[in-house]
């Protein structure tokens, strides 16, 4: 597939790899701060390849394993009403609640859809008048901009029965967050190349200078993955703390204006809670008080609801790079794919999903030694 | 609320969902939620040894006039009509294959409707005239049929379940337990186009396709290998859940490892466009036209050569081979050169967030 094979060359990537066995002289601890990267390290086992000394960690960046279980349960609560039509994303129907998933709200006669897109739900407002329309808008700073749209285009339609329940979440209060716990192991980052092709990165020059790490943005092909370690550890080995472009055909300092306009236009930041970490300040959006009509939690009056989770699986160390998937007892034995006990084997792009998918084999041999 | 407040060492978790109470989407995914279905609802019940050979069709043994392979296959494609086919050439292709894939000759099909009130007849007679078109096409006759009506609402359409009956060709074993170590795995051609060109006929993804599914008889192309060589230890067309499903099917009935070479499996590049933008990974989508053959190494040529010959079998390549380390398991060698597993489909397949 043109622009994409090239950046699976198995000789590309081992030329690049080669320059990291050259310019690696300790161990260094990296974070991919994206699920997508997650993913597509274990799918393409880059990992396998690294030289000994770079450890890499999977960070929290799945918005479907972040999403907290009380927005969950708002979810389900809204899905179940006879009058909605439940949008959401494919992976969000998987996720538990405290007691059920939106599979379990389809199953008992809820009209719950999975959409590619919101402007789809905005579609299906249109063409049935009489049913809400809900859609889960859920993600980190790559979805926000379709998102939005949808709000802003029921709005010029002047739609009343669409509305959105937000649960949306930034990347760079999760690397302050993440930065500023004393357990921290974390030495450089991947930055999300889709995140900043939306944002740009000229919001982590600050966050690299407070905590003297460098960052490295990175996009998501094979190639892309082990150009952003590389240019990681030529700052780490250099000891130059700055934030490099690793994924220039995408990304660009300032970022896609027109995106960043329309989402603050329609959200504002709010504290957010994240599945398995807990509650970081001013982490993510919600919709401004002007747009509360297309406000789901307010429509359906679910805001009161809450839910507690408890502490049964090692999920918030995994999404903070403290502990691997296989670290946790649980894992590949009562927690699989089909019955996930925590976050990060919910979503496809969740660590645990992807190294239980991929990585089963040396998860047992690990285990057997 | 301070930076302090943030508790960065809290484990969280929430409760498992087994979806043991009542039926989910899943369990009709072809995959791991399926096999647990029949597992603890139908094999418990029915329990025989051709249905826990668990292979694509029955061998059952009536008599002295040989053995007679057996299948049944429900569908419920929607929309009726896509590129490429149709639920009633599905219908009999679905059927047909399972039956030839234990080395059979697909003789005889019986077809049972659920017509939904109001169906157009013209919709009817176009579904049927494709069924004759494929049954003729794979020298089959549909001999009996069943009809019933159900309420508007009640169901999509039309659903059809087929059964089948046919020959087995005499001193034949194939299943997917008789897999040997060294054997190697032909795939007939590519993979996920069937599932991508219905997913893409739904309208729902945003772009257009020229893709067709690969809808078709295979019992033609098995008698072609079948004529050429003996060695052929398993045949099986990885339809719902894909060729990682169908493999690790194998893998577990032959307690055998199977390792497979990434850059060998041929993908269109439409389908793996669908797949990059929806976060679907092509070794888990149906295919209705291909099949896998599990075959002996010295005669893996001949076969290749007589596949190569034949319509459905032009593309056969040789995607793997089997091992007897990591048994029960599917390992594939990426294209950049590492391993990694591949599981069986999981329950539904769900398109990725971002």
């Amino acid at each position: 597939m043109k622009y994409v094979t090239e950046y699976r060359d198995a000789a590309l990537v081992k030329g690049v790899i080669e320059e990291i066995r050259r310019t690696v002289t300790r161990t260094w601890t990296i974070m991919e701060i994206c699920g997508g990267q997650t993913h597509a390290i274990v799918r393409h086992g880059i990992d396998q390849l690294l030289p000994k000394e770079i450890e890499l960690v999977h960070g929290p960046g799945c918005p479907v394993c972040v999403t907290p279980l009380e927005l969950i349960d708002k979810a389900l609560a809204i899905a179940a009403r006879p009058e909605v039509i439940f949008c959401s994303y494919g992976d969000m129907l998987r996720v538990p609640g405290s007691a059920r998933d939106l599979f379990s709200i389809k199953a008992q006669g809820g009209d719950v859809r999975v959409v590619y897109s919101p402007l789809d739900a905005v579609n299906l407002a249109q063409a049935n008048p009489d049913k809400q329309v809900v859609f889960f808008a859920i993600g980190f700073e790559t979805t926000a901009p379709p998102n939005v749209m949808s709000v802003l285009q029921a709005q010029r339609l002047g739609l009343k029965n669409y509305s959105i329940l937000v649960s949306h979440v930034c990347v760079p209060p999760a690397i302050q967050a993440i930065l500023s716990s004393p357990a921290n192991r974390v030495q450089g980052f991947l930055l999300a190349g889709h995140v900043c092709a939306v944002m740009g990165y000229w919001e982590y020059p600050s966050l690299s200078e407070k905590f003297r790490v460098p960052m490295a943005v990175t996009g998501f092909e094979p190639l892309d993955i082990v150009q952003g370690i590389l240019t990681t550890v030529r700052l780490l080995e250099d000891g130059r703390v700055e934030v490099a472009n690793a994924y220039p055909r995408a990304v660009t300092l300032e970022g896609n204006r027109p995106a960043q306009a329309a989402i603050s236009k329609v959200f504002m930041a709010c504290d957010r809670k994240w599945r398995g970490i807990g509650t970081i300040p001013m982490s993510g959006w919600c919709l401004r008080p002007a747009f509360d009509e297309f406000n789901a939690e307010k429509r359906f009056e679910v805001e009161s609801i809450t839910a507690d989770e408890s502490p049964l699986c090692i999920a918030g160390q995994i999404l903070q790079g403290l502990k691997k998937p296989h670290d946790c007892t649980a894992f590949g034995k009562e927690c699989t794919t089909e019955h996930p006990l925590g976050a990060t084997m919910v979503s496809s792009e969740g660590a645990c999903a992807a190294y239980y998918r991929y990585g089963r084999v040396e998860m047992n041999q690990s285990m057997q030694s | 609320m301070s930076e302090e407040t943030v508790n960065m060492e809290g484990a969280v978790c929430a409760p498992p969902l087994s979806h043991t109470d009542q039926i989910v989407m899943g369990h009709g995914a072809g995959g791991r939620m399926g096999h647990q279905l029949i597992q603890k609802a139908f094999l418990p019940a029915f329990q025989n040894p051709a249905l826990s050979a668990g292979d694509d069709a029955a061998r059952v043994n009536p008599g002295s006039n040989g053995q007679l392979s057996i299948s049944t296959d429900a569908h419920v494609v929607w929309p009726l009509f896509f590129p490429g086919g149709d639920i009633g050439r599905l219908a009999v292709c679905g059927t047909v294959n399972d039956v030839a894939m234990l080395g059979a000759r697909p003789l005889y099909l019986t077809a049972g409707f659920i017509l939904e009130e109001g169906l157009p007849m013209e919709t009817l007679q176009r579904v049927v005239v494709s069924m004759q078109s494929a049954a003729m096409e794979a020298g089959v006759q549909i001999v009996a049929g069943d009809t019933k009506v159900v309420q508007k609402g009640k169901a999509d359409g039309l659903y059809i379940t087929t059964a089948g009956v046919g020959l087995v060709r005499s001193g034949l074993t194939i299943g997917g337990a008789q897999a040997r170590e060294g054997d190697v795995i032909i795939l007939s051609g590519s993979i996920g186009d069937h599932g991508i060109a219905v997913l893409a006929a739904r309208g729902e993804l945003g772009f257009q396709s020229s893709l067709k599914s690969d809808v078709a008889p295979l019992n033609h192309l098995v008698a072609r290998m079948l004529d050429t060589s003996r060695n052929i230890h398993v045949l099986r067309d990885p339809t719902r859940g894909g060729l990682a499903t169908t493999l690790n099917e194998i893998a577990v009935q032959s307690n055998l490892g199977i390792v497979l070479n990434e850059e060998a499996i041929p993908v269109h590049p439409e389908v793996n466009a669908a797949c990059e933008m929806l976060g679907f990974d092509p070794l888990y989508i149906a295919n209705e036209g291909k099949l896998v053959a599990v075959v002996a190494r010295e005669d893996a040529g001949r076969i290749l050569e007589a596949m190569h010959g034949t319509r459905y079998g032009e593309e056969a390549v040789i995607v793997g081979e089997v091992t007897s380390e990591t048994r029960g398991r599917v390992l594939l060698k990426t294209a950049i050169g590492s391993t990694r597993v591949v599981d069986m489909l999981a329950g539904e397949m769900l398109p990725r967030i971002c």
